[in-house]
């Protein structure tokens, strides 16, 4: 079995900003079949369609998985609105992670906002082979930095205002790594889209491969209905619509066709 | 247990739940689930006789009780179907039905015929697809188009043939009785209905496409009144779809006239829909004193 539904068991909550939520849910069996990068649909009762959230964290000795999300409309303000002891229905896990390789390499994560959370998992293995870079928008907005230092990964944050960290993009501080000479090999970000297009032109720049978590609207989740489409590049040039929800959510930034 | 077996155009259904076109794809991402044995059925993917790419995305979005999906038919062409999908299908123990949309007449022809000599059991003709500009609506929105493009794959066509109607018409009833007299073995009913969302904030319709097609529980008393003036009109099975979510919806559609139901947009809510449905629809004939599901279909008693 690949994936599967269940009903989970809300174990911990916590509020990390204004509006973001973390929530470690009792996953039974879906959390020994999580890998990171993979996502979970979870259900909304009285809504039609689940909502897609990044796995944060897996247990597997405990079976439980860790979500963070933002409330951003009426799905994630009814998931918010939930409390420990309450169940959510998960359709997990879904899609296809990161792949790390080997982990005794130097790497860098890269993660903007909401898109940090899926990084989480992926950079636990590395520990401080991974440098980390977070970007966010002002000190108040900065979530699991304490947890990437647990991790053993080498932190640093980003701020637009500047009130954490460095005063700047994420893409500055990429520079500053190379001129340190932490010869990172491969790239793993997650974030908003313009973010990602600058750490991609950054990543080929120093020639480096690099690896990107994406969003598309979902229905099925499971690459049936071809909802989710994404426009990938095949070896010989071509190009076609791939599927966030089965082919992603992580690709090569190499095989991806940005529109608009 | 009451008998769950019915017969659509001489085609023997182990159960009269079918999943819908577009939402099941070619069945493989739900086995991951249940045998597909549990199904009565399965309308696959919309297959056109090249290979589509699709519309650009966001292709779906939610909507109060159910979605808009613009994904524009992307399918990999009818010979890839045969070749790559219909072997593996063909195994699996429940009915399979080619779902087919073109361009032209001659594009559904030569579908139909291709199919014709294939292990499909059943050919439905999708004349209403509302996401591509030509997805075949224009066939499925007027009597004279619905008879015209019947009869042309009645000829090609060796296989039972089912015809999906459009609910964007202004009298169903006709458009049903179109698809029998040129020689249609079934009707199915009914497809998306036409719809649009827009994004307060960037003023930008939802879908890249603008608009879309409307299914899901919204749609349910739209399919239940369809269906149950198309039953007036024909004497041919009719497919009933459009909404349903749960065995009181299964129930309805029957009792409104359908045969057989097919089901969508459910499975991205609970991929087990079919499996509790079913169970829903067992009790409920035995509750009832009802010896078979067939016994329901068109048993409303109208006021
Ligand atoms: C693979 C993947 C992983 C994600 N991981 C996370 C995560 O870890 N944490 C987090 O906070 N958010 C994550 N998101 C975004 C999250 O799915 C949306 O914020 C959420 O669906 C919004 O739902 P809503 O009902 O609150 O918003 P509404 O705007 O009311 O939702 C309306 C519809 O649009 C869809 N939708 C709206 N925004 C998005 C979006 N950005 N991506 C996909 N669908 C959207 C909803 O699912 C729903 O169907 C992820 C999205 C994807 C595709
Ligand atoms: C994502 C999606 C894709 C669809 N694709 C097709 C298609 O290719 N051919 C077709 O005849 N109908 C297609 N439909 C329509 C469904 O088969 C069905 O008629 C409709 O969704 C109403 O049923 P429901 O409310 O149970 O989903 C699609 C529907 C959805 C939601
Ligand atoms: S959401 Fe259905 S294919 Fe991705």
């Amino acid at each position: 079995m690949k994936y599967d539904t269940g009903s989970c068991r809300i174990l911990e909550k916590q509020q990390l900003t204004v509006d973001i939520y973390d929530v470690t849910v009792d996953a039974g069996k879906l959390a020994l079949l999580a890998k990171p990068g993979q996502f979970v649909h979870v259900l909304v009762p009285g809504h039609t369609l689940r909502r897609p959230i990044s796995i944060c964290g897996i247990d597997r000795a405990a079976n439980t998985l860790r979500l963070v999300f933002q409330v951003r409309g009426e799905g994630t303000a009814q998931l918010a609105a939930l409390n420990c002891g309450d169940s959510i229905d998960l359709l997990a896990p879904l899609g296809r992670g990161f792949s790390l390789g080997n982990t005794g390499r130097k790497v860098l994560f890269v993660g903007g906002g909401i898109g940090v959370p899926p990084l989480l998992e992926a950079a636990k293995p590395f520990g401080e082979n991974a440098a980390v870079v977070l970007g966010f928008r002002s000190r108040e907005a900065v979530i699991l930095k304490e947890d990437f230092e647990q991790n053993g990964n080498r932190v640093q944050i980003a701020t637009d205002d500047g009130s954490l960290g460095h005063h700047g993009l994420v893409t500055d501080c990429m520079e500053a790594l190379e001129a340190e000479h932490f010869a990172f090999e491969e790239v793993f970000a997650c974030g908003p889209a313009p973010m990602l297009k600058a750490v991609i032109r950054a990543a080929e720049r120093l020639g480096v491969p690099c690896q990107v978590s994406m969003e598309q609207r979902m229905a099925c989740g499971v690459g049936a209905c071809l909802g989710c489409a994404v426009k990938l590049r095949r070896e010989d040039g071509g190009e076609y619509y791939g599927h966030v929800c089965k082919d992603g959510p992580v690709f090569r930034a190499r095989d991806i066709v940005w529109e608009d | 247990m009451a008998d769950l077996k019915v017969t659509i155009a001489g085609v023997p259904f182990q159960n009269p739940l079918i999943a819908a076109s577009g939402t099941f794809g070619f069945g493989r991402e739900y086995a991951e689930f249940y045998p597909l044995s549990t199904l009565g059925g399965i309308s696959c993917k919309g297959i056109t006789l090249a290979e589509r790419p699709g519309n650009p995305p966001p292709r779906v979005t939610e909507t109060p009780g159910g979605m808009l999906n613009a994904v524009g038919l992307q399918n990999p062409g009818v010979d890839h179907f045969i070749k790559e999908d219909l072997p593996w299908l063909q195994k699996q123990g429940t009915v399979v039905i080619a779902n087919i949309a073109g361009n032209t007449p001659e594009d559904y022809c030569r579908m139909a015929e291709k199919l014709s000599y294939t292990a499909v059991d059943m050919v439905e003709l999708n004349i209403s697809c509302p996401n591509v500009k030509q997805g075949g609506v224009q066939f499925g929105t007027s009597c004279a188009g619905v008879e015209d493009i019947t009869a042309q794959v009645r000829r090609f066509c060796k296989k039972p043939l089912m015809v999906k109607l459009s609910p964007n018409v202004s009298d169903i009833g006709e458009i049903a009785a179109a698809a029998e007299s040129a020689g249609a073995d079934a009707i199915s009913m009914i497809n998306t209905l036409t719809g649009m969302r827009i994004d307060i904030r960037t003023r930008r319709p939802v879908l890249r496409n603008n608009t879309g097609g409307l299914s899901g529980p919204a749609l349910l008393p739209i399919a239940v009144r369809m269906v149950w003036q198309a039953a007036q009109r024909v004497k041919i099975p009719i497919v009933g779809m459009g909404g349903i979510s749960k065995w009181e919806d299964a129930v309805e559609l029957l009792l409104a006239g359908a045969s057989a139901l097919q089901i969508g947009t459910v499975f991205f809510t609970d991929p087990y829909a079919p499996v509790k449905i079913l169970d829903g629809l067992n009790q409920y004939l035995d509750r009832s004193g009802f010896s078979s599901v067939s016994d329901l279909t068109g048993r409303v008693c109208p006021w």
